[in-house]
C-alpha cells in the first residue's frame, strides 16, 4: 500500500469514526440540547387522590436531577397534570401533552382504567407509554402494545407466588379471600385462582368492598362464619387496617396474607395494632420506609435525606414516596443508556435493555430486567413474615412465573 | 344464628355511626331547610384539628370539648361568610356553594394532612364489655353518645326559648321576625350546632374507620340515606334510620345478594320506603298550598 | 295563580321589535358558522375538548329541562349519561354496529329507564327526590361491574371502542369530523328543546315547577308531564353519553362516578338555570375550570376549583347566561339613551 492508500485509508477510518459522533445526536420531538419534556396524568383530585403523592415525588426527584446538572446536560422537565381519576379526563389530558406539550413520552400515568383508556391512542401515535404505575397484568404485551410497559410486578406475579406458599405449606387450606371491587381487587382475585389452578375449589368464600363503603366489619363477620382458616386481603392500606383489626377483635385467627400494597408498619399494621397483625404474611420488592430494619441502611438514610431537601411536605411513612423515588431512578437509567440518540424509538430500546438493574430502594436481590419480548421490568418478590414488631424476610426471592 | 347475631350487633356498631352524622345533617334541615353537602367533610376537618391537639398534649377530653367549640365558631363563620350571600338564592345555588365547600375542605385536607391513614384514639376502654366478641366498647360508647346528644338536642329544642326561637325562624322566617327574632342569627346558630354535632360524629367515626380526608364520604352516603328512611325534619327518626340501614346494608349483603350489590339494593330498598311513605318513616307530611 | 304564567324565565322574554329579532337571528348563524369553522383553527386536542363541551352542552340541557323549568333535581344524571355510553359502546363493541346508529337506540334506552325511573320519583318533592336520583348514580359504577353483565360490559375493564373514520372520504381528521357530527346533532336537539319549551308544554312545565297545584287545576296532567319529563331529560342526557363515549373511544364504570352527576348540577347553576344558552356556559365552566384549577396548584387542585365556584355563584347569582343577559340589557339601555328609561331591574 502506498503513501496515496495510507492516506486514504487513514481519512475512511476517521470519516468513520466521526460519523457515529454525528450521528448519534438523534431526538424527536420533546427534546433539546437542554431539555427532555415527559409528560403523566396523576390523580391529584378525587378519589384516588392519595397517590397523588407518586407524582410530586417524582417531580422532586428530577428537580434533584437537575440541580446537579442533569442528564448529559439535559434537564428533565416532568409535565405532570391532574385527571382525577377519571377516563375521559385522562385522554384529553394525555392528548394536551402529546399534541400541544409534544412531549417525548407518556411517563407513569396512575391507574389501570386511565391507562387502558390511552393505549391504543399513545401506540397509534408511536409514543412510549412507559412505566405505568399500575400493576395489572396486562401491561407486558409487546406484540400487540409494543409502545406500552409496566413497571411494579404485576398483581398476577403476586398472587400466584402466595398461591404456591399456601400449597406447600398449608395443602389442605379453606381459603376466605377479600377484595376491592375494581379492576385491582379483581386482578388479584383471578390470578389468585389461576395460581392455585386446579386446586382453587380451596377457596371457600370471597367477598368485596367499595371504595365507597366506610367499613368492612360486615364482611369479616361473614368471612369468618364461612369456617375459612386462610383469610386473603386484596386490599388497599385503609381497608386492610380494618380488616386486619376486626378479624383479631372478632377472635378469629386464621393465616392471614395481605397483598403488599398494604402491608406498611407505619400507616397499616400500626393503625390496626401490631400484636394483632403478629403471623401475617405478604411480600415486598422495595423496602418499607416504616419497618424498623431499614433505620439503619444506608440507601434508606439517602432517600430520607432526600425527602427532607426536595420533599419536605411529603410523609415519611408513605410507601407512595419511596415507589416514586424508584421509579425515578429508572426513568433516570433509561435516558442514561439512550445517550444522546433520544428517539421515541430508543426510548422503547433502552426500556426493554435493562439488565439486572439494581436500585438502592428495591430490596436485595430484586432487580430489573426487560428484553424485546419482556416487558415487565420487575418480576420478583420475597415473602415475609410480621413478627409483631418487624418484617421477616424468608426464603428465596421469588419470580411469580 | 350466631353469625346473624354478630351481623345485626355490627349493623347496630356501624348504625350508630351513621346516625350521628345524619343527626348533623337534620339538625342543619331544621334550622336552615338545607341539606349540607360539605357536613361530612366540616365533620373530618374538626376531627383532624381535635387529632392535632391530642397530638400536642393535651388530654382526650379537653380535645374534644376544644374541638368541639371551634367547631362551633367555625359553623357560625361559615354561615355568616359563606352563606349568607347566596341566602336568598335559589336552593340550586345552594347546593353549589356546598359543593364548592366539600371539595375545598376535601382538598385542602389531603393538602396539610396527606392522605395516609392516621389513628385516632378512643375514650372508651380497649377490652370489649363482659367479654363479648361481637361489639367493642367503643362502638357501644359511641351509640351511648349519639343517643345523648339526641336527647341534649331534644331538650334544647324543645324546652328553651332560644331552640323555640330556632325552630320558628326556620319555619317562619317572616312572622320570626315581626315577633323580634334575629332571623339571620338564628340561622348561623343553627349551622354552629350543625358543625358541633358533625365534629362529635367525626371524633366518634375516627376510631373505627380510621382518620383520612376522604373518610367522611362514603359515611355521608349512608347518613343521606339514615335521613331519608327516617324523616329528614326529625332527629328521632334520623338516629333511627342510621341503625336501621347499618342492619339492613350487613343483613343484604351477608344473606340476600351479597357484596356486590348492597349497596344498590340497600339504595332501591330506601326508595321503596320512600314510595310508602315519601317523608320518610317519621316525617312530617307538608301540605301545600295555593 | 296567573302568577307563575305571568312571569316566564327571563329566556323567553319577549323583545320589541322584529328588527331586534332578524339582528338575533343573524347572531345565531353567525354563531353556528363560528362553530362550524372552530376545528378548523385550532389543533386537534382543543377539537377534542372542544367536541366535550359540545357533549355537555346537550346534558346540561337536557338537565334544565328536568331542573330549571320543571323544578325536579336531580342528582343523578351521570347515570343516564352511563346508561347512554354502554349502550352505544356494547353495541358498537359486541354486536358490530355503526357508530352513527346507536346514537338513537341509546336516546330511547334513556328515554325508557328516565320514564319509568320518573314514576316513582313523582311521589318524592324536593329534597328527597333529590336524593333519591342521587342513589342512582351512585348505585350506577356497582350495577355496571355486575358479574352477570360482565360479558357484555367488560365488567370492571371497561370497553375500548373504535374511533370512527369521516365518512365519503372526506379529507379531514376523524377529531374534526366527530366535531361535526356531535355540533349537528347538538343543534338538532337544541332545535327540539327550543320548540318544547317555548310552546304550550314548556309552559305546563314551568306552571308545574312554581305552582303544582294551580297547575293542576288548568287541567295540565301533572303525573304524566313530570313523568315524560323525565324521560325527556333522560333521553337528552343519553344521546350525550353515547356521543361522550365515541368522542372519549372508551367506557370504564370508573368514568360515571356520583362526581360527575354533581359535576352536571353545577354546569347548570353556573351557566343560568331554566336557561337554554346556559347549556353552552355551563358546558365550558366543567370542562376547562378544573383544567384551570390544576394549572395553579398541584396540591390542592380541588380547592381552586371550589373558590372558582363560590366566586361564580357569588358573582353570577343567575348564572352565566343572567349575567350575559344583564350586560346586553345595559347596552341596550345605554344606546337607548335617555328617551328610554330603565324598565326594570335585572333579577
Amino acid at each position: 500500500m502506498n503513501a496515496r492508500g495510507m492516506l486514504a485509508t487513514g481519512l475512511i477510518a476517521l470519516l468513520l469514526t466521526a460519523i457515529p459522533a454525528v450521528a448519534q445526536k438523534k431526538y424527536d420531538v420533546g427534546v433539546t440540547d437542554t431539555e427532555i419534556k415527559v409528560g403523566q396524568t396523576m390523580p391529584y383530585s378525587g378519589p384516588a387522590s392519595a397517590y397523588g403523592t407518586i407524582g410530586r415525588a417524582e417531580a422532586a426527584y428530577f428537580q434533584m436531577i437537575n440541580d446537579q446538572g442533569g442528564i448529559n446536560g439535559r434537564k428533565i422537565t416532568l409535565i405532570s397534570l391532574d385527571d382525577g381519576y377519571s377516563p375521559p379526563k385522562t385522554v384529553e389530558q394525555i392528548r394536551r401533552l402529546v399534541e400541544q406539550d409534544q412531549v417525548l413520552m407518556i411517563y407513569q400515568s396512575l391507574g389501570t382504567p386511565t391507562n387502558t383508556a390511552i393505549q391504543r391512542y399513545l401506540n397509534a401515535q408511536k409514543v412510549p407509554q412507559v412505566f405505568v404505575a399500575t400493576g395489572a397484568t396486562k401491561w407486558g404485551d409487546p406484540t400487540n402494545f409494543p409502545w406500552t410497559m409496566g413497571w411494579q410486578p404485576s398483581y398476577h406475579a403476586e398472587s400466584v407466588i402466595y398461591a404456591k406458599y399456601v400449597m406447600q405449606n398449608k395443602p389442605e387450606a379453606k381459603i376466605a379471600v377479600l377484595y376491592q371491587n375494581d379492576d385491582y381487587g379483581k386482578d388479584y382475585l383471578n390470578s389468585l385462582r389461576a395460581g392455585l389452578g386446579a386446586k382453587a375449589k380451596m377457596i371457600v368464600k370471597e367477598l368485596s368492598y367499595e371504595t365507597s363503603d366506610p367499613s368492612v366489619e360486615s364482611q369479616i363477620v361473614t368471612l369468618q362464619a364461612s369456617g375459612a382458616d386462610t383469610f386473603f386481603i386484596f386490599a388497599t392500606p385503609k381497608f386492610a387496617a380494618q380488616a386486619i383489626r376486626k378479624t383479631y377483635d372478632v377472635g378469629w385467627r386464621p393465616l392471614q396474607i395481605v397483598n403488599n400494597v398494604s402491608n406498611s408498619v407505619g400507616t397499616v399494621l400500626q393503625p390496626a395494632g401490631l400484636e394483632k397483625a403478629e403471623g401475617l404474611i405478604s411480600s415486598f420488592y422495595l423496602k418499607e420506609p416504616t419497618d424498623p430494619q431499614w433505620s439503619k441502611d444506608k440507601a434508606f438514610k439517602d432517600w430520607v435525606e432526600w425527602m427532607k431537601k426536595y420533599y419536605s411536605q411529603g410523609d415519611l411513612a408513605d410507601l407512595g414516596n419511596v415507589y416514586g423515588y424508584t421509579v425515578a431512578q429508572t426513568l433516570v437509567q433509561v435516558l442514561q443508556q439512550c445517550g444522546d440518540d433520544l428517539t421515541r424509538e430508543n426510548i422503547m430500546r433502552q426500556a426493554a435493555n435493562l439488565k439486572n438493574v439494581e436500585l438502592p430502594m428495591l430490596l436485595p436481590g430484586v432487580k430489573l430486567n426487560t428484553s424485546a419480548t419482556d416487558f415487565y421490568p420487575l418480576e420478583q418478590l420475597q415473602l415475609a413474615r410480621f413478627d409483631g414488631k418487624r418484617w421477616v424476610l424468608f426464603g428465596e426471592v421469588l419470580t411469580g412465573h | 344464628m350466631e353469625a346473624f347475631l354478630h351481623q345485626v350487633l355490627s349493623g347496630l356498631a356501624t348504625g350508630g355511626v351513621y346516625a350521628s352524622l345524619a343527626l348533623a345533617l337534620v339538625m342543619i334541615y331544621q334550622s336552615t331547610n338545607h341539606i349540607n353537602f360539605a357536613q361530612g367533610e366540616m365533620a373530618m376537618f374538626s376531627t383532624y384539628l381535635a387529632w392535632n391537639m391530642i397530638n400536642a398534649g393535651l388530654p382526650y377530653w379537653g380535645a374534644f370539648a376544644l374541638t368541639i367549640a371551634i367547631s362551633f365558631v367555625a359553623g357560625v363563620v361559615i354561615e355568616r361568610v359563606i352563606i349568607r350571600p347566596v341566602e336568598n338564592a335559589p336552593v340550586l345555588s345552594v347546593v353549589t356553594v356546598f359543593v364548592a365547600l366539600l371539595v375545598i375542605f376535601n382538598s385542602i385536607a389531603g393538602w396539610i394532612y396527606t392522605y395516609t391513614i392516621k389513628t385516632f384514639p378512643s375514650p372508651f376502654p380497649e377490652q370489649p364489655l363482659f367479654g363479648n366478641r361481637y361489639i367493642s366498647s367503643h362502638e357501644l360508647g359511641a351509640i351511648g353518645v349519639t343517643l345523648t346528644v339526641l336527647v341534649l338536642l331534644y331538650v334544647f329544642f324543645r324546652f328553651t326559648p332560644l331552640g323555640l326561637a330556632m325552630r320558628a325562624a326556620a319555619q317562619n322566617a317572616t312572622s320570626s321576625r315581626l315577633v323580634g327574632i334575629r332571623v339571620g342569627w338564628m340561622l348561623a346558630l343553627g349551622w354552629g350546632l350543625a358543625a358541633a354535632v358533625g365534629a362529635v360524629a367525626g371524633m366518634l367515626v375516627a376510631p373505627i374507620i380510621y382518620l383520612e380526608p376522604n373518610m367522611m364520604s362514603g359515611v355521608l352516603l349512608y347518613a343521606f340515606a339514615a335521613a331519608l328512611v327516617g324523616g329528614i325534619d326529625n332527629p328521632f327518626g334520623a338516629v333511627f334510620g342510621g341503625f336501621i340501614v347499618g342492619i339492613l346494608e350487613n343483613l343484604i349483603g351477608a344473606y340476600v345478594i351479597g357484596t356486590e350489590l348492597k349497596l344498590t339494593v340497600a339504595l332501591v330498598l330506601i326508595i321503596c320506603v320512600l314510595l310508602v311513605k315519601p317523608t320518610g318513616l317519621f316525617g312530617k307530611v307538608f301540605a301545600t298550598r295555593v | 295563580m296567573n302568577d307563575a304564567l305571568a312571569t316566564p324565565p327571563l329566556s323567553m322574554t319577549r323583545y320589541a321589535g322584529l328588527s331586534l329579532r332578524a339582528w338575533k337571528m343573524v347572531g345565531l348563524i353567525a354563531l353556528v358558522l363560528g362553530a362550524i369553522a372552530l376545528p378548523f383553527t385550532v389543533s386537534n386536542y382543543r377539537v377534542f375538548q372542544f367536541n366535550m363541551v359540545l357533549v355537555y352542552a346537550i346534558v346540561l340541557l337536557g338537565l334544565n329541562i328536568l331542573t330549571g323549568y320543571n323544578g325536579q333535581i336531580s342528582l343523578g344524571h351521570g347515570a343516564f349519561y352511563a346508561i347512554g355510553a354502554y349502550v352505544a359502546a356494547v353495541l358498537m363493541d359486541r354486536a358490530g354496529w355503526p357508530y352513527w346508529a346507536t346514537i338513537p337506540v341509546a336516546g330511547l334506552a334513556c328515554f325508557v329507564s328516565g320514564f319509568l325511573f320518573g314514576l316513582p320519583a313523582l311521589r318524592l318533592r324536593g329534597h328527597y327526590l333529590a336524593l333519591a336520583t342521587f342513589a342512582l348514580a351512585v348505585a350506577m359504577p356497582q350495577l355496571l361491574k355486575y358479574k352477570h353483565i360482565e360479558q357484555w360490559t367488560g365488567g370492571v375493564q371497561g370497553i375500548v371502542i373504535i374511533k370512527p373514520d369521516p365518512p365519503f372520504g372526506w379529507k379531514i381528521t376523524p377529531d374534526q369530523w366527530l366535531y361535526l357530527f356531535t355540533l349537528a346533532i347538538l343543534i338538532v336537539m337544541f332545535i327540539l328543546g327550543w320548540n318544547l319549551l317555548r310552546g304550550r308544554i314548556g309552559r305546563a312545565l314551568i306552571a308545574i315547577r312554581d305552582h303544582p297545584i294551580a297547575a293542576e287545576a288548568m287541567g295540565v296532567n301533572s303525573a304524566l308531564y313530570k313523568s315524560l319529563t323525565f324521560g325527556v331529560s333522560a333521553l337528552f342526557t343519553g344521546v350525550a353519553g353515547a356521543l361522550g363515549a365515541i368522542v372519549v373511544q372508551f367506557v370504564a364504570p370508573d368514568s360515571f362516578t356520583a362526581g360527575l352527576s354533581i359535576n352536571f348540577l353545577v354546569g347548570i347553576v353556573v351557566g343560568g338555570i331554566a336557561s337554554i344558552s346556559g347549556a353552552v356556559y355551563g358546558a365550558l365552566f366543567i370542562q376547562f375550570v378544573p383544567n384551570f384549577a390544576d394549572q395553579i396548584s398541584k396540591a390542592a387542585p380541588w380547592a381552586i376549583y371550589g373558590v372558582f365556584l363560590l366566586l361564580f355563584v357569588y358573582l353570577m347569582p343567575t348564572g352565566v347566561a343572567g349575567f350575559v343577559r344583564w350586560v346586553y340589557q345595559r347596552l341596550r339601555r345605554a344606546r337607548g339613551g335617555t328617551d328610554q328609561p330603565a324598565v326594570a331591574k335585572p333579577s
